[in-house]
C-alpha cells in the first residue's frame, strides 16, 4: 500500500459524493479566499496610505502655528495647509488654555532655522503661506485653485512636487518678487486643455503670473487632488494675494532620514527661544513629522491587516469543523465499507490513512481554489483599495487549510481505523 | 476431470483446540462456543452446518481472524493467531485467509475488477501484477467479460462470483464462506457451488458455512453444531478425494 495507492483510495471516495465533497470544500475555499484576501486588502489600505505620506515629502517637518483661540489672525484656513492636513490645526485649537501670547511663525522663524549653527541637521528650509482657491483665468477658461503656495524654491524637494515640465522658479525670482508660477496638472488641464502652458500669463485674483513649469502627476491622496495646486515665489503670492501676514507654515527638510529626529529637536530649541515658550504644552506651533507619522500609521494599519487576517481566519475554522462533520457522517455512512477492508486485510494505516487523506484532500484542493480566487479578487480595486497579495499569507492560508484537514480529519479517521471488522461487517 | 492432488503434508491448516466464546459477562452471559475443537487438513472441503443460535456465525468469526477466542487455541496454518496483535491479524486475514460472504460485500463504485485487486493491494503487490492476477482470478470465475461492471450492475450470482474471485486472488491458504448461497436464487447457487467444487478438485482447503443441507452436500465432510459444540462430524469423502458432487459426473 503505498501514497499513491491511498490518495487513489481516497479520490475515489471524495468523487463518490461530489455534492458533498464540493460543499465542504466550499468552507475552507471562503476561509482561504477570505484570510488571503483580506490580508491582501489590508496591505494594500496600508501601502496607499503610505504613499500618500511619502508623497507629502521624504525627511521633512512640517510646523503649522497652532493658534488657540487667541491672536485673531489668520483663522483655519492658513493652518490647513499642504502638509498639514493631519489634523494639526483643529487639535491645537480645542486647547484653549491661558496663554502668554500666541506668537505667528515668521519669516524671521525660517530664517532662523535656516542658520546652520542653530540647525545643522536642517537641509533647507521653505517658509510658505497658501492661499485657498483663487480663480484663475486664461483667454476666456476660468478655473478655481484650491490651494495656491507662495514658497521658496526648496519647497520643490522638500514636499516631493518634482517638475513635469518647464522649471522650478530660482531663488533669483523670490528676492525680486517675479511674478511666475509652477502649476499642477489638474490646473494646467483645466485652464490650458491640450496648449502648452509654458510661457503662457495667467491671471489670479487680477494678478498675472507667467508659467514656468507644470508639476508632475502626483494623483489624488484621499479627498484632496494633490494635482490641484500652483506654486509661486513667497514674496510675489504676499504682494498680491494674502499680504505680509503670518506663514502658514514652515516646511523643514532634514539633511537625511536619520537626521530628521535630530532636525525636530533643534527646530524645537530654536522655535521655543524665539516665541519665548518654557514648558511643550504651551507650544504655539505644531510639527509634524512624517517619519513620526509613518510610523504611527503602519502601526496602525498594521493591526487593522491582523483584524482583518482574525477575522477570516474564525471562518477558515469554521471550515475545518464542517470538515470534521462531513468525514463523520462518511465514517458512519461507509462503516461497512470499512469493515469489508478490514476483513480482506487493510491495515489500520491503510484505513487511517485513507479517511485522513480525504479530509486532506477536501482541505488543501478547497485552499488552492481559494488561493486562485484571492489571488483573481485581488486584481480589481476593491473599496477604492487596490489588494496587495501578501505571499506569505498564501503560504500560511494553504499550510492551516493543509493542518486543518489532518487536525479536524483525525477524529474521523481514527474512528474508521479503530472500528472492528466484525461490528463494521455487521453495520446496516 | 482431473484426479485431485494426494494429500499435501504440513501443518493441518485450521486447528481449534477447545474453543470457547462468551458474550457479556455474569448473569446476562452467552456462551456462544462452548469448546471447539476441529482440525482441518490442506485440500480438505469442510460444510459447517447449525440452525441459527448453534454458535456457526460465531466460529466464523473466529476462524476468519475477525474475532478472538475467550478460551482454547486456534492454529491458522501453524500460526497461533491468538498472540497476534491487531497489525499481524490483518497480514494473516489479507495473505492467508480469503471471505465469501452471504451479502456478497463488495465495495460499492468500485468496478468488478477494482474490488478483486484490493487484497492484492493491500497485500503491497504491484499494480501491473495486481491487474494480471484480478483479470485471471475473474476470468476463473467466468466473469472475464464484466471486468468493468460495478457491483450495482451486477446481479447477484455475478456478485458472489466476484466476491469469490477476491477471495481467491491472493491464493490464500483457506476458503471461508459463511452462507455464500443465502442470498442467491437457486440457478446462482449452482454456478457458485459449482466453482467451490471445482477450486476443492484443484487442492483449495475450503470451509463453507451454511444452514442448506443443498449446499453441505457438496463438501467432503459436514460437521454439524448445536449449543456451541459439535455434535456430528462425518466424512463422505476423503480429503484427497474429489468433492462429492465431481466425483458424481465424473463417475
Amino acid at each position: 500500500m503505498n501514497a499513491a495507492e491511498v490518495l487513489r483510495f481516497a479520490l475515489r471516495g471524495l468523487a463518490a459524493n461530489k455534492m458533498r465533497s464540493a460543499l465542504t470544500m466550499l468552507g475552507i475555499l471562503i476561509g482561504v479566499a477570505a484570510v488571503i484576501l483580506l490580508v491582501a486588502i489590508g496591505e494594500g489600505a496600508s501601502q496607499q496610505i503610505q504613499q500618500n505620506i511619502q508623497r507629502l515629502g521624504a525627511n521633512s517637518l512640517t510646523i503649522t502655528p497652532s493658534t488657540a483661540g487667541g491672536g485673531g489672525g489668520p483663522g483655519g484656513g492658513f493652518a490647513r495647509a499642504a502638509g498639514g492636513r493631519g489634523g494639526g490645526g483643529q487639535a491645537g485649537r480645542q486647547n484653549s488654555g491661558p496663554r502668554i501670547q500666541a506668537k505667528n511663525l515668521t519669516v524671521d522663524d525660517a530664517r532662523a532655522l535656516a542658520d546652520p549653527a542653530n540647525a545643522p541637521s536642517v537641509k533647507s528650509v521653505s517658509p510658505v503661506v497658501t492661499a485657498q482657491s483663487q480663480t484663475a483665468t486664461y483667454e476666456g477658461a476660468s478655473y478655481s485653485i484650491s490651494q495656491l503656495v507662495g514658497t521658496y524654491p526648496s519647497y520643490f524637494e522638500a514636499s516631493n512636487k518634482p517638475v513635469a515640465k518647464g522649471a522650478y522658479f530660482y531663488n533669483d525670482d523670490v528676492l525680486a518678487a517675479r511674478k511666475v508660477v509652477v502649476i499642477g496638472q489638474t490646473v494646467a488641464e483645466n485652464l490650458f486643455g491640450t496648449v502648452d502652458p509654458l510661457g503662457k500669463q495667467i491671471t489670479v485674483s487680477g494678478v498675472p503670473f507667467t508659467v514656468v513649469g507644470v508639476l508632475k502627476e502626483a494623483g489624488s491622496s484621499g479627498f484632496q487632488d494633490a494635482d490641484d495646486v500652483a506654486i509661486a515665489p513667497l514674496p510675489a503670492v504676499q504682494q498680491s494675494l494674502t499680504g505680509f501676514g503670518p506663514l502658514g507654515q514652515i516646511l523643514v527638510q532634514a539633511k537625511s532620514a536619520e537626521a530628521v529626529d535630530a532636525a525636530q529637536t533643534e527646530v524645537t530649541e530654536v522655535l521655543d527661544q524665539r516665541h519665548g515658550i518654557t514648558n511643550a504644552a504651551g507650544a504655539d506651533y505644531r510639527i509634524l513629522n512624517q517619519a513620526t507619522l509613518q510610523e504611527t500609521v503602519s502601526a496602525a494599519t498594521g493591526t487593522f491587516t491582523v483584524l482583518l487576517g482574525a477575522v477570516a481566519a474564525i471562518s477558515l475554522l469554521v471550515g475545518g469543523i464542517g470538515i470534521t462533520n462531513i468525514m463523520l457522517v462518511t465514517v458512519t455512512e461507509r462503516t461497512r465499507e470499512i469493515g469489508i477492508r478490514k476483513a480482506i486485510g487493510a491495515p489500520k494505516g491503510a484505513i487511517l490513512g485513507q479517511f485522513l487523506a480525504e479530509a486532506t484532500m477536501l482541505s488543501l484542493v478547497g485552499g488552492l481554489i481559494g488561493v486562485l480566487i484571492a489571488v483573481i479578487g485581488a486584481q480589481f480595486t476593491i473599496a477604492g483599495v487596490q489588494p496587495v497579495i501578501v505571499p506569505t499569507s498564501i503560504a500560511l492560508a494553504l499550510g492551516v487549510s493543509i493542518a486543518i484537514g489532518l487536525f479536524f480529519g483525525s477524529y474521523p479517521a481514527n474512528r474508521a481505523a479503530g472500528l472492528r471488522p466484525i461490528e463494521a461487517l455487521r453495520f446496516e | 476431470m482431473r484426479a485431485g492432488p494426494p494429500p499435501v503434508l504440513g501443518p493441518p491448516v485450521l486447528d481449534l483446540s477447545h474453543v470457547t466464546k462468551v458474550y457479556g459477562e455474569g448473569e446476562t452471559a452467552v456462551h456462544a462456543l462452548r469448546g471447539v475443537s476441529l482440525r482441518v487438513e490442506r485440500g480438505d472441503y469442510v460444510a459447517i452446518m447449525g440452525a441459527s443460535g448453534s454458535g456457526k456465525s460465531t466460529l466464523m468469526n473466529i476462524v476468519g481472524c475477525l474475532d478472538i477466542p475467550s478460551g482454547g487455541t486456534y492454529h491458522l496454518d501453524g500460526t497461533d493467531v491468538g498472540g497476534l496483535d491487531e497489525r499481524r491479524l490483518a497480514i494473516v486475514r489479507n495473505r492467508k485467509l480469503g471471505f465469501v460472504f452471504q451479502s456478497f460485500n463488495l465495495i460499492p463504485r468500485m468496478s468488478a475488477v477494482a474490488n478483486v485487486e484490493l487484497p492484492l493491494a493491500y497485500g503491497g503487490v504491484k499494480a501491473a501484477e495486481r491487474r494480471r492476477r484480478a483479470l485471471a482470478a475473474l476470468d476463473r470465475v467466468g466473469l472475464a467479460d464484466r471486468v468493468h461492471h460495478q457491483p450495482n450492475e451486477l446481479s447477484g450470482g455475478q456478485q458472489q462470483r466476484v466476491a469469490v474471485a477476491r477471495a481467491l486472488v491472493t491464493a490464500p491458504t483457506l476458503l471461508l464462506a459463511d452462507e455464500p448461497t443465502g442470498a442467491l436464487d437457486s440457478k446462482s447457487s449452482e454456478d457458485v457451488m459449482n466453482i467451490f467444487d471445482r477450486l476443492s478438485a484443484s487442492g483449495r482447503t475450503l470451509v463453507v458455512i451454511t444452514h442448506e443441507e443443498e449446499v453441505a452436500a457438496h463438501a467432503k465432510r459436514v460437521v454439524r453444531l448445536m449449543d456451541g459444540r459439535i455434535v456430528e462430524d462425518a466424512r463422505t469423502t476423503p480429503v484427497g478425494g474429489l468433492p462429492p458432487r465431481l466425483a458424481e459426473v465424473a463417475s
